[in-house]
């Protein structure tokens, strides 16, 4: 080759298509989906839960501050009646609550009757349910739309988010393990 | 007929398409200017093409009453600014914050213009060159002495 200089384009070409395709297929392997880019990377892995002090879905609930979500490791499920979404997912939800899950739910700018009447309707797998009508915690929490699955921890320090509809292979793929990790005192 | 009456529809239908409008009241003008300007540099979350001006979604809504009130209760546009990205990330920028992450983002296209202007230069002067050296075999001596003052003329221009 009398310029060799002259492969160097070509080189970085394959070098950039081979880097391409390896992040393709790991976010394939990982996620076991295709990439999506409506999916935005949540800037509150890592930090605390939010403080809030706001009232329960429940009639005469409680008022519910950010220590009531202390203590154990749980799912934050952010959903609404008028979330399309959130009707699929809810009886997985309901399965999971059964296996032993703990799920809070925010009820995310609803209406409050009508979350009532849902819950009563379709069954209500969460141990709490914080009634967000003004969407402020939604806003502290980054949400940009329902449904939306946040893990937290014991020291209610928010460990992964997941966007969309939560079912049997968002489980085991990827909040289960989180959660199981969770529970056995590891660092997922 | 048909035609005529899509027309119709499509007349009809656009000043929905119109930005997104609500009425906030401001107590000074300095104050709805900067509203304006972080409402267009903020992205909507949800729609992601849209910055939060423009977009109708209730999330744009949402961000919008919360640059309105924050404006109101005397937040400086860095405040506001790091309250979005606290919440939503580097995403919400449209003028991406320069830290270790976004170094490549600013200044790789600046980096591989000046990268081809060097490559583009180096040709250019290794052709002329060429031609010079292959000129100069073929030209009487006289000739060469006219070309070399053309030459030098040009340089010195």
């Amino acid at each position: 080759m009398r310029r060799p200089w002259m492969l160097i384009p070509l080189v970085l070409f394959l070098l950039l298509l081979a880097l391409f395709l390896k992040t393709l297929n790991d976010k394939k392997n990982q996620q076991d989906l295709a990439i999506d880019p409506s999916t935005l990377p949540s800037a509150l892995i890592d930090k605390p839960f939010p403080e809030f002090s706001l009232a329960a879905v429940e009639e005469g609930g409680p008022t519910l501050t950010r220590a009531d979500l202390l203590g154990r490791p749980a799912l934050v499920n952010v959903w609404a009646t008028w979330c399309v979404a959130c009707r699929v997912e809810h009886p997985v939800l309901n399965g999971l609550s059964d296996q032993g899950v703990v799920i809070y739910g925010v009820n995310y700018k609803d209406n409050t009757a009508d979350a009532r009447q849902w819950l009563k309707e379709f069954h209500d797998p969460y141990q709490l349910n914080i009634s967000d009508t003004e969407g402020r915690l939604g806003l502290d929490l980054g949400v940009y739309g329902a449904p939306e699955t946040f893990l937290i921890d014991a020291e209610g320090i928010i460990r992964y988010k997941f966007v969309g509809v939560v079912d049997e292979r968002v489980w085991e793929t990827q909040l289960g393990p989180r959660y199981q990790a969770l529970l056995e005192g590891e660092q997922p | 007929m048909i035609r005529r009456w899509c027309l119709f529809l499509l007349l009809a239908l656009a000043p929905i398409a119109m930005a997104a409008v609500d009425t906030y009241e401001f107590e000074t003008d300095a104050q709805r200017e900067r509203f304006y300007q972080l409402s267009n540099e903020l992205r909507c979350p949800k729609c992601q093409n849209q910055n939060i001006a423009d977009s109708n979604a209730p999330i744009a809504m949402d961000l919008r009453r919360e640059v309105h009130r924050m404006l109101t209760e005397g937040k400086d546009n860095d405040q506001i600014i790091d309250f979005m990205v606290s919440r939503y990330g580097d995403f919400v920028r449209y003028k991406p914050a320069l830290t270790p992450a976004t170094v490549v983002l600013w200044f790789a296209p600046a980096a591989l213009l000046l990268g081809g202007v060097i490559v583009l230069i180096v040709l250019l002067r290794r052709r002329q060159r060429a031609l010079r050296e292959s000129a100069a075999q073929h030209l009487s001596q006289d000739e060469q002495r006219r070309l070399q003052s053309l030459l030098e003329r040009e340089e010195d221009n």
